[in-house]
């Protein structure tokens, strides 16, 4: 049987990287022997979201562990370890035409992939194109036992076990030291066009209702600073087609502006960083269609993720999410309200990965 | 082991009509779609409220009494087996539809809907429910989030874990858990991904609240035969590659093709080695253009007829073969015994051929109708259950096929579930240190392992009893068997 396995494996597209599994692997465990903690460390890039973290730890960096391990375009997933950087897999699976589909954040251009699942983060198109855990179809992790284990594949429907991948994303590292993760990737799109107007963020709810019932190739909205656009992909026909029908304005036919909002860079998120700003980021998850008006708010994926600097104390912005349904998150520092009962099961969930809370202790506060 | 004061216990809290313990009365419930394997239940309860499977779990959970939760009935892999002594919590009198949200496009459901009538309440809005497994006109809701069901649109729209936005749980200690709800995430861990597909080991869900879609404006279906199978695999490979996501990529052999055609009468080649079926859906300038693609494709890849339905007639009778397949094998013998393997789709080829190779050696004919797209195989093994050891022979032959898709890279279950069926396999694709991982994560939930015990995740003892047959880097054990 042998024989056509390898030839198969052979034509696989491969970037060899450098495997440095062993060494994380011994890591974690001797960590584990002497009980002392480890701070699981990527590109540092969305360091800031568990500064508050206590870190007991000695850092440990996935960085030597690269490489994409298999990719096949026709079977639309790629295989890849934690510290490839996301711009060298983007430019592997661009060479065929192909992208992951949950658009990860790139805060400062950096990223890696174990961040990225790590963190859970997923770009403008997530209500469409889906989320990083909709993509993750298998991990290979090292519990906090110093065990390396498999979970998932690569292949999209399997529910062999439970769904271990995707209790990961998200997890920031603390059930676990992801090695490697099998995500699945899609056709890029033929066309790209931003549509925009000038609108309240009513008006912007109103449409974004409409395009939620509308099978139209919308991969994108958002409404900031009085303005809402429309992000458009697909094949040329779609994307023109799809211009006729909602009558909107065209701004421009690539990505350049989504982009900004995906990495954070647009003004929005860069005003919130200079030292004198006031006020907290808070990360908003909303219904979809949801029509959330705030001062200084930027409001993406058809309403349901909005992002709101205030002043206003956590009582009063988790009042806010709750009034629409939702959760707030504040992005960069503190924790969320996790349900009493729901953060019963999540320290057991930890603990039943990792007994001795070794990883990346503090970086999920609701977990500790 | 059976206290006899959990039934009355159960009795004061539920209607009595709710409280089945009468031997006849049981009868329906001795096993689900995988019927070959059949046991009474103790009792059947049947709930009309959360606070009667709360009840009920305290109850269970007090006496320390096993509960196997069922919804319809329809799942393949005896997930919803009932236990000599337990108690069958059954939730179909749970089959509200609760609330319909056009703003959020959402629905909020009991665990007790069926999957088609979800659709069926909201497509007036122009809205559907993505999912659709073959069983969805008698599937619940319930029993489609514990087996993480798919369909024949999975490649384009996802399984279930990618269209349920929030369920609530009733732990067996007694927690209510609300993870996710209306919105697209929730802070935390991801317990809602955990939960979907856990088979009803971690707890019970009681209310779901779904993600709808709007109907696509445009649904074309190709049908193309071929007189080599490994052509059509190949064809499957290159549509995917050529950059079309199609709603729905199905295959049939050659012995599905007729079995279908003699019962359904689609209108398919009866000479093809195999046709391949193809939904293309979304807006009209989009559909033309990808039919386009796919017929050069197709053609490309050898096909000998490629049909496009001129109607949307037309495109229902290509899939009223496809839906009847399951139904038209089971007058080709006695019985059929449905497999359920995923592979990379490069293997679809090679591992037809092996399962033809298979098939002979065990002198069992296999019909093979399945999700080619997503590489999804169910194989169907056809065998006399009245004809002694054939269902022994039977299940030697679906586990060789399973332990084969592990080999080539895939998984035991694509959409059916572990249940009782595979647990066996589950040795193969999983080692000790996973199988434990499973363990825990299963005791976070439940401590006492009162909640579907012995389903889905197989002790380490019984993996070491049958041998450990853990595959590793693709080494099958019995390497001088011919294979390929």
């Amino acid at each position: 049987m042998g024989a056509p396995r390898d030839a198969a494996r052979a034509t696989e597209e491969t970037w060899p990287g450098r495997d440095d599994s062993d060494h994380l692997r011994a890591a974690v465990a001797a960590a584990g022997a002497h009980k002392t903690p480890v701070t699981i460390r990527g590109s540092g890039s969305k360091a800031f979201l568990t500064e508050s973290a206590a870190h007991a730890g000695a850092s440990l960096s996935t960085l030597r562990h690269t490489g994409i391990v298999a990719y096949r375009p026709d079977e639309l997933v790629v295989t890849a370890r934690a510290g490839t950087r996301l711009d060298e897999l983007a430019r592997a699976l661009g060479a065929h035409g192909q992208a992951l589909p949950f658009d990860p954040p790139r805060f400062g251009g950096a990223g890696t992939v174990g961040g990225a699942v790590a963190a859970g983060l997923s770009g403008p198109g997530r209500p469409w194109l889906g989320s990083v855990r909709d993509a993750v179809l298998g991990v290979r992790i090292v519990n906090g036992l110093g065990q390396s284990l498999a979970f998932g594949g690569q292949v999209l429907k399997n529910v062999a076990g439970y769904d271990v991948s995707r209790l990961m994303v998200g997890a920031f590292g603390t059930l676990g030291l992801l090695l490697e993760a099998s995500m699945r990737v899609q056709p890029a799109p033929e066309a790209v066009a931003v549509l925009a107007k000038d609108c309240s963020a009513e008006e912007a709810a109103t449409v974004a209702r409409g395009i939620l019932r509308a099978p139209l190739p919308v991969t994108g909205t958002c409404h900031v600073d009085g303005v809402l656009r429309i992000r458009l992909a697909g094949s040329a026909d779609g994307v023109r087609h799809a211009r006729d029908t909602l009558g909107i304005d065209l701004e421009a036919e690539d990505d350049a502006f989504f982009d900004t909002v995906r990495d954070h860079a647009h003004p929005f998120f860069f005003r919130e960083r200079e030292p004198d700003s006031a006020g907290t980021l808070w990360r908003l998850s909303l219904p979809r269609g949801a029509a959330f008006d705030q001062p200084d708010t930027l409001v993406e994926w058809a309403g349901a993720r909005a992002w709101w600097r205030t002043d206003a104390g956590p009582d009063a912005v988790h009042a806010a999410a709750r009034a629409h349904q939702g959760f707030a998150t504040p992005f960069g520092s503190g924790t969320s309200r996790t349900p009493a009962a729901v953060g019963k099961y999540m320290r057991r969930v930890k603990t039943a990965f990792d007994p001795d809370g070794i990883l990346n202790p503090g970086a999920m506060a609701d977990a500790d | 082991m059976r206290d006899p004061r959990v039934i009355e216990l159960l009795k004061r809290s539920l209607p009595a009509a709710s409280v089945i313990t009468e031997t006849r009365a049981l009868g329906p419930f001795e096993t689900d779609g995988l019927t070959a394997i059949r046991q009474k239940p103790w009792v059947v309860v049947l709930p009309e409220t959360v606070e009667q499977v709360r009840a009920v779990l305290e109850i269970c959970r007090e006496h320390d009494t096993p509960v196997v939760t069922r919804g319809a009935g329809t799942g393949l892999s005896g997930g919803a087996r009932p236990l000599a002594d337990g108690v069958l919590l059954t939730l179909t009198k749970m089959n509200r539809v609760l609330e319909v949200d056009t703003d959020t496009c959402t629905a909020r459901v009991e665990p007790g809907v069926t999957n088609l009538s979800i659709t069926d309440s909201v497509a007036h809005h122009g809205l559907y429910y993505a999912p659709d497994p073959s069983s969805q006109l008698a599937c619940s809701i319930g029993g489609n989030v514990a087996e993480n069901s798919g369909g024949v649109h999975c490649l384009k729209y996802g399984l279930t874990v990618h269209n349920v936005l929030g369920i609530t749980v009733q732990t067996i200690e007694g927690d209510q858990l609300v993870l996710g709800g209306k919105t697209l995430d929730a802070p935390g861990y991801d317990l809602l991904a955990a939960m979907i597909g856990s088979e009803g080991m971690l707890g019970v869900v009681t209310e779901v609240v779904v993600k709808l879609l709007p109907e696509p404006s445009v649904k074309r279906a190709l049908l193309a035969a071929f007189d080599d199978i490994r052509q059509a695999g190949d064809a499957v490979a290159a549509i995917i590659r050529g950059g079309v996501i199609p709603a729905g990529l199905e295959m049939m052999d050659a012995l599905a093709i007729k079995a279908a055609e003699d019962f359904a009468h689609a209108g398919y080649p009866r000479d093809a080695a195999a046709i391949l079926l193809c939904e293309l859906d979304g807006i009209e300038a989009e559909v033309e253009a990808d039919i386009g693609r796919v017929r050069a494709i197709l053609d490309d890849a050898g096909a000998t007829e490629t049909r496009l339905a001129a109607t949307d007639a037309e495109r229902e009778t290509f899939w009223r073969g496809r839906k009847a397949a399951f139904p038209a094998a089971g007058r080709l013998a006695p019985d059929y015994y449905c497999m359920d393997g995923t592979i990379p789709r490069r293997e679809l080829g090679a591992v037809l051929a092996e399962i033809t190779a298979l098939s002979e050696r065990y002198g069992l004919s296999v019909a093979n109708v399945f999700h080619a797209g997503d590489g999804n195989l169910h194989p169907l093994i056809l065998y006399d259950s009245a004809q002694p050891g054939e269902l022994e022979k039977a299940e030697a032959l679906g586990g060789d096929i399973l332990t084969l898709c592990v080999s080539v890279g895939g998984t035991v279950t694509g959409e059916h579930g572990v249940g009782v069926e595979k647990l066996d396999e589950m040795c193969v694709q999983f080692d000790s240190g996973e199988l434990d991982q499973f363990h825990r994560l299963k005791a976070a939930f439940d401590p006492g392992g009162l909640m579907n015990p012995g389903k889905a995740i197989p002790t380490l003892a019984r993996c070491s009893e049958i041998g450990g047959m853990h595959v590793h880097g693709g080494a099958l054990p019995h390497p001088e068997l011919e294979r390929f």
